[in-house]
């Protein structure tokens, strides 16, 4: 009990006093979360956006595919992109093993299929009279596509923030893509692990309560920019 | 719908650009594979900005354990090792993937157990230890990660006559770096076999008074070897050998000796320096 009240003051302490190394793990988390919630959206969406929209053969298929890869375990993306990125893999000329770069790109494997199946399942779950009311209004192709991708904007935004929350919680990816490098690749949760596996419990659970903020945070303008547009 | 796809395919190329752009960039950066104990006691955080001044090298570090810092070397994802198995160091070397191995420091090994001592181990033999330990079933934690540590257990064990246990209910594997290790055996009143360095550090977390104490100690096969070895740029084009050699002659050379000898936590020394050997 008595770390979490330590834990509390530290965070407090840690946030007020500037402490560099807490921040450089905050910066690199944020980073590594940018990169690869952008990547992610900007090929989730699309993806999303055809699984749900058309029907063609195998459809179902694919969904299945999808969201059996919501469960995949981040140690395992982790493996399997590190198969690829050492220096021994195919994309090792690269230099992408312990780098913000790196890890962004296995967090993108990771989370582009929460973006797909829930774009996906927003655009199905509209109304299917849109796109006859579309139709009449002479609305063509792509003009129907952004109309249906704009009207299902609120839960393609909850898509993104549930992909969010995964990208900045998970720590087996940071770990072994990104090395856990002080001032480099240490995020906020392999600083937890290692202030963990250091004994140094209230400084973990201080970083646990800061990486709850940066949560907070941004559900924080998500939800103010819903209020804004709706 | 296509210049959606345009855009996206465009957005990805860009990525993978700045991604190239950025290794290209990292050039006066040496990637260094280590031990646990040497990143836990604060040596390498220490070291890193002295070794900013004399060489102008940036040290980035990924500490692991010893078998794992290995594999990282054959792999050719870092530049260097610094670790402490040399055995397993003189098997790496021959086998082409390292060169010029050459050893830093030392520090050693010690036993350490809960206060009380509920098997009655305090100042027995090394031997004799893991003889009561076995006869006794007590509780030991074993790092079980294939670290330096480790392995230097499995050894001991076997100059003890024993094979190293395994599923035995009194053997904790936790598969942990070695204050993680201290601090489950703690909870669990085990024993447990640790670096003297990473033990000093774990009794000023506790600001002197901590529930795990050295009960095992002095023994001359308890020596803990640490050694710098670039990595072989026959077997990988990509690492930096000239940066590794400049780091691993520093490591080695007066200046780093002092500072090796001076690091101190709580007035005590943790590593001694041994290059001249």
């Amino acid at each position: 009990m008595d770390y979490i009240a330590q834990g509390f003051i530290h965070a407090i302490k840690l946030l007020l006093s500037g402490n560099p190394e807490t921040y450089s793990a905050i910066i690199t988390t944020l980073k590594v979360s940018t990169l690869s919630i952008s990547m992610s959206l900007l090929i989730g969406i699309p993806l999303g956006f055809l699984l749900g929209y058309f029907s063609f053969p195998g459809k179902k298929q694919c969904r299945a595919v999808v969201d059996t890869l919501l469960a995949m375990p981040t140690v395992v993306v982790g493996l399997l992109v590190y198969g690829f990125v050492t220096r021994r893999g195919p994309l090792g000329e690269m230099g992408l093993l312990f780098s913000i770069a790196g890890i962004a790109l296995a967090q993108t494997i990771l989370v582009i299929p929460i973006v797909i199946s829930l774009t996906a399942t927003a655009i199905e779950s509209l109304d299917r009279r849109l796109r006859v009311n579309l139709l009449t209004l002479g609305a063509r192709g792509k003009q129907i596509a952004i109309a249906s991708l704009l009207e299902a904007r609120y839960a393609v935004l909850t898509a993104g923030v549930t992909a969010y929350g995964r990208a900045i919680s998970e720590v087996g990816i940071s770990m072994m893509i990104g090395g856990n490098i002080k001032w480099h690749t240490r995020t906020i949760t392999t600083a937890i692990a290692l202030e963990t596996g250091k004994g140094q419990f209230a400084m973990g659970i201080a970083l646990g309560l800061v990486l709850l903020a940066i949560a907070f945070t941004m559900n924080g303008i998500i939800s103010a920019l819903k209020r804004k547009t709706a | 719908m296509k210049r959606l796809l345009r855009n996206v395919t465009l957005v990805s190329v860009l990525f993978f650009v700045l991604l190239g752009a950025q290794a290209v960039f990292a050039q006066d950066v040496l990637k260094m594979a280590t031990t646990t104990s040497t990143d836990n006691t604060g040596l390498l955080d220490y070291l890193a900005p002295q070794i900013k001044t004399a060489l102008g090298i940036e040290l980035q570090w990924v500490s692991v354990g010893t078998g794992k810092a290995l594999e990282l070397g054959k792999n050719c994802d870092v530049d260097v090792l610094l670790v402490h198995a040399p055995a397993a160091e003189k098997k790496f070397v021959d086998d082409g993937y390292g060169v010029d191995r050459r050893q830093v420091m030392f520090n050693d090994f010690v036993i350490i157990g809960p206060k009380a001592d509920p098997a009655g181990v305090k100042g027995q033999s090394i031997d004799e230890f893991f003889k009561t330990i076995e006869a006794k079933k007590a509780a030991f934690a074993s790092r079980g990660d294939n670290s330096g540590t480790h392995k230097k257990e499995q050894e001991l064990w076997k100059a003890a006559g024993f094979a190293a246990p395994d599923k035995e209910q009194w053997y904790i594997q936790t598969g942990q770096g070695m204050l993680g290790t201290i601090t489950i055996a703690a909870e669990r009143e085990a024993y447990t076999l640790t670096d003297r360095g990473t033990f000093i550090k774990y009794e000023s977390n506790w600001k002197g008074n901590p529930p795990m104490v050295i009960l095992v100690e002095g023994d001359k096969t308890l020596r803990n070897q640490y050694s710098v070895i670039p990595i072989n740029p026959d077997k990988c084009k990509n690492v930096n050998y000239d940066l590794a050699t400049k780091l691993a002659l520093w490591f080695v050379g007066p200046e780093a000796q002092k500072l090796i000898g001076d690091f101190k936590l709580m007035d005590k020394q943790l590593f001694t320096p041994n290059a001249g050997e």
